[in-house]
């Protein structure tokens, strides 16, 4: 057996190797991994099984936590593009901002972010049964966020915005067929694809919402209850099968 | 199908290509560690099969000549291109691009700088005065001739080093350390459909204009026969090659600002169009009317360079990558944020730039974060004391 808890320095350590270095220490048992030096290393942390918690200190690479299956992955920096690729389970929590098509076609656990996101976030995010995926982003999102959205709840905070300031995504849930977006602040009807809809808030997603946004503010030390006292936008998709007759003629 | 693709076979997972421009925008001349470090990072990008580097003040004791980069891909080619060069311009100085022995580096052509001025009286002449028209002209007859020669590099105080190679390779067979400027791009290859040879590799160039690009130009075709009635011919089997012409085309000869040739080369949409004010509707109509075939279209990120100013930009639906970031003096603009951090743990910025929105550093200039962008978070680099344990 290892050490339950060990430090890892990842200095010019290429990605295959460090995720050999991990496998082999959540084989021996490591409850709790800190990998310092990360410089855009990628698929950190994929092919992991077991309730391990990995903390990331620097910048890690594309496809952080890519079918990520049970572990809790840390990000003390901010996360590049693909973070959370097909992830399946477990928790990436990101102390920063991420990039481009975070949570890309995930269908399971939960990704909180502290700050902002880039393009395409949440695209073709799926669910089924009880494997329902959730991001929760701090910030304000860019561009196609939940592009082709199949499932899954997306929520976006705005605490980055200036007081007066809108969230600027356009094309928010083009093609969307299924899940839930939530979107605290008003969003302008240009801004959003042909696919969704707004809808009222109801009971069942304040719940929902109380829930999620306690565990943001839990992770990074704000207050729910200034969060939640804020109205949000509901987005749901108008159709499962936007494109049914798009070949049909 | 594997050796076609990756003649190394080593193994490689194929990815897209890697993009970093460093530029210090009060003009102070920092060596080439940095931009190698950077490039070197995300080497995972690129396949091997190109890599190349850009430099602007790096000829100071020629500062004022044109630095042509020659490279002879039939090295009988040599006395024709002097010949030549003699004729059209007043040679100041010629030498070898220095190079190391790299055995790894399969069949490196001859390369030679020569630092030159224009022979004023044939400018008079050929071109009216127009001095840049005139050397323009010079190097699309050199690279059309056929005779196995090509100008890759023909800017003032400027370098441009590239060949077949992983970026490290480039950079050690060039020895690009040793050099120094205030603004450096680099590039590392992943050849989608055009060849991986010497002239292939980025960054494009004309005049001083360099371009280093991650993407695919959908509209190659379109863009190339526009620019050649313009007088301007692709020779270097890659699509990269019309986005430095382009540049030069709106900026240089139609003297426009750089907002506004991105605003060209990446249109906003039609509905954007139709929300905008009049006035900047009348515009962007025009400039999509004026300059239609000029719109990059398919997926790109590009880092122009020229004398006193870098600019990013991606397509307006922002299908490739690209994070800015600034420390101090320094503007940083890559296709990830870790090389970044690598040279720089330190940064005051960074930020995801919009599509079509073009991230502009200017000597001289404040660098200014966009609205919107989020101060950075600083991440502690740790002294490598950690072991790996247990493993």
């Amino acid at each position: 057996m290892g050490e339950p808890a060990l430090q890892i320095d990842a200095g010019g350590v290429h990605y295959k190797d460090l995720n050999a270095q991990l496998r082999q220490a959540v084989a021996d048992g490591a409850r709790r991994v800190d990998l310092y030096n990360i410089f855009g290393q990628r698929y950190i942390g994929t092919d992991l099984h077991q309730p391990v918690e990995i903390h990331i200190h620097g910048t890690p690479g594309n496809d952080l936590a890519c079918f990520l299956d049970g572990p809790r992955v840390v990000v003390h920096g901010n996360g590049q593009d693909g973070c959370g690729n097909t992830m399946n389970g477990g928790e990436v929590i990101i102390h920063g901002r991420a990039g481009d098509a975070t949570g890309y076609s995930m269908r399971g656990g939960k990704i909180f972010i502290r700050d902002d996101v880039g393009y395409r976030v949440a695209i073709h995010m799926k669910e089924y049964e009880s494997k329902r995926p959730t991001i929760v982003i701090g910030g304000t999102a860019q561009h196609f966020l939940g592009e082709y959205m199949a499932g899954g709840v997306l929520v976006v905070l705005g605490l980055t915005l200036r007081p007066g300031e809108r969230h600027t995504a356009n094309f928010v849930g083009t093609g969307m067929h299924g899940g839930v977006m939530y979107i605290r602040g008003e969003l302008e009807d240009y801004q959003l694809g042909k696919e969704v809809g707004q809808v009222p808030i109801e009971e069942q997603d304040h719940a929902l919402l109380r829930e999620l946004v306690e565990e943001y503010a839990i992770h990074f030390g704000r207050d729910a209850g200034d969060i939640l006292s804020q109205p949000f936008t509901k987005l749901i998709p108008l159709s499962s099968r936007p494109y049914g007759r798009l070949y049909a003629y | 199908m594997h050796s076609l693709e990756n003649r190394y076979g080593d193994d490689k997972v194929y990815d897209a290509c890697g993009l970093i421009g460093i530029m210090d925008v009060s003009g102070e001349r920092f060596s080439g560690h940095d931009i190698v470090t950077g490039i070197t990072q995300m080497e995972e990008r690129g396949n091997g099969l190109g890599a190349g580097f850009a430099v602007y003040g790096c000829y100071p004791e020629y500062a004022d000549c044109y630095a042509f980069h020659v490279m002879f891909t039939e090295p009988d080619s040599k006395s024709q291109v002097e010949a030549f060069l003699n004729e059209n311009f007043v040679l100041v100085h010629d030498e070898e691009v220095p190079h190391r022995i790299f055995p790894e580096l399969p069949n490196p052509p001859l390369i030679w700088r020569y630092f030159l001025h224009a022979n004023e009286k044939r400018v008079v002449e050929e071109k009216d005065g127009d001095e840049l028209e005139y050397v323009v002209d010079k190097v699309m007859a050199l690279n059309t001739s056929g005779i196995g020669a090509y100008i890759y590099g023909s800017g003032k105080d400027t370098g441009v080093f590239k060949g077949v190679g992983h970026p490290s390779q480039i950079a050690e067979y060039f020895d690009i350390e040793a050099y120094e400027g205030y603004l450096w791009t680099a590039h590392a290859r992943f050849p989608t459909n055009t060849p991986g040879w010497w002239g292939g590799a980025h960054p494009f160039t004309l005049l001083d204009w360099t371009v280093v690009h991650n993407g695919e130009i959908s509209s190659y075709g379109a863009n190339r026969r526009y620019l050649e009635m313009q007088g301007y011919h692709c020779t270097m089997q890659t699509d990269t090659e019309v986005m430095a012409y382009a540049a030069d085309f709106l900026m240089r000869r139609h003297n426009l600002p750089v907002e506004v040739a991105a605003k060209v080369m990446a249109p906003p949409l039609w509905a954007e169009i139709e929300r905008m004010a009049p006035e900047d509707q009348a515009l962007a109509r025009t400039l999509r009317q004026v300059y239609s075939g000029l719109l990059i279209n398919g997926p790109f990120t590009i880092i122009l360079a020229r004398q006193g100013e870098m600019i990013g930009l991606t397509d307006r639906i922002r299908l490739r990558p690209l994070t800015a970031a600034a420390h101090g003096d320094r503007l940083y603009l890559s296709s990830e944020e870790a090389p970044i951090r690598l040279v720089s743990p330190e940064l005051d910025w960074v930020w995801t730039p919009v599509g079509g929105q073009p991230v502009v550093g200017r000597l001289g200039e404040l660098i200014e974060p966009p609205a919107g962008a989020t101060l950075s978070v600083q991440v502690p680099v740790y002294a490598c004391a950690m072991q790996s344990v247990g493993v």
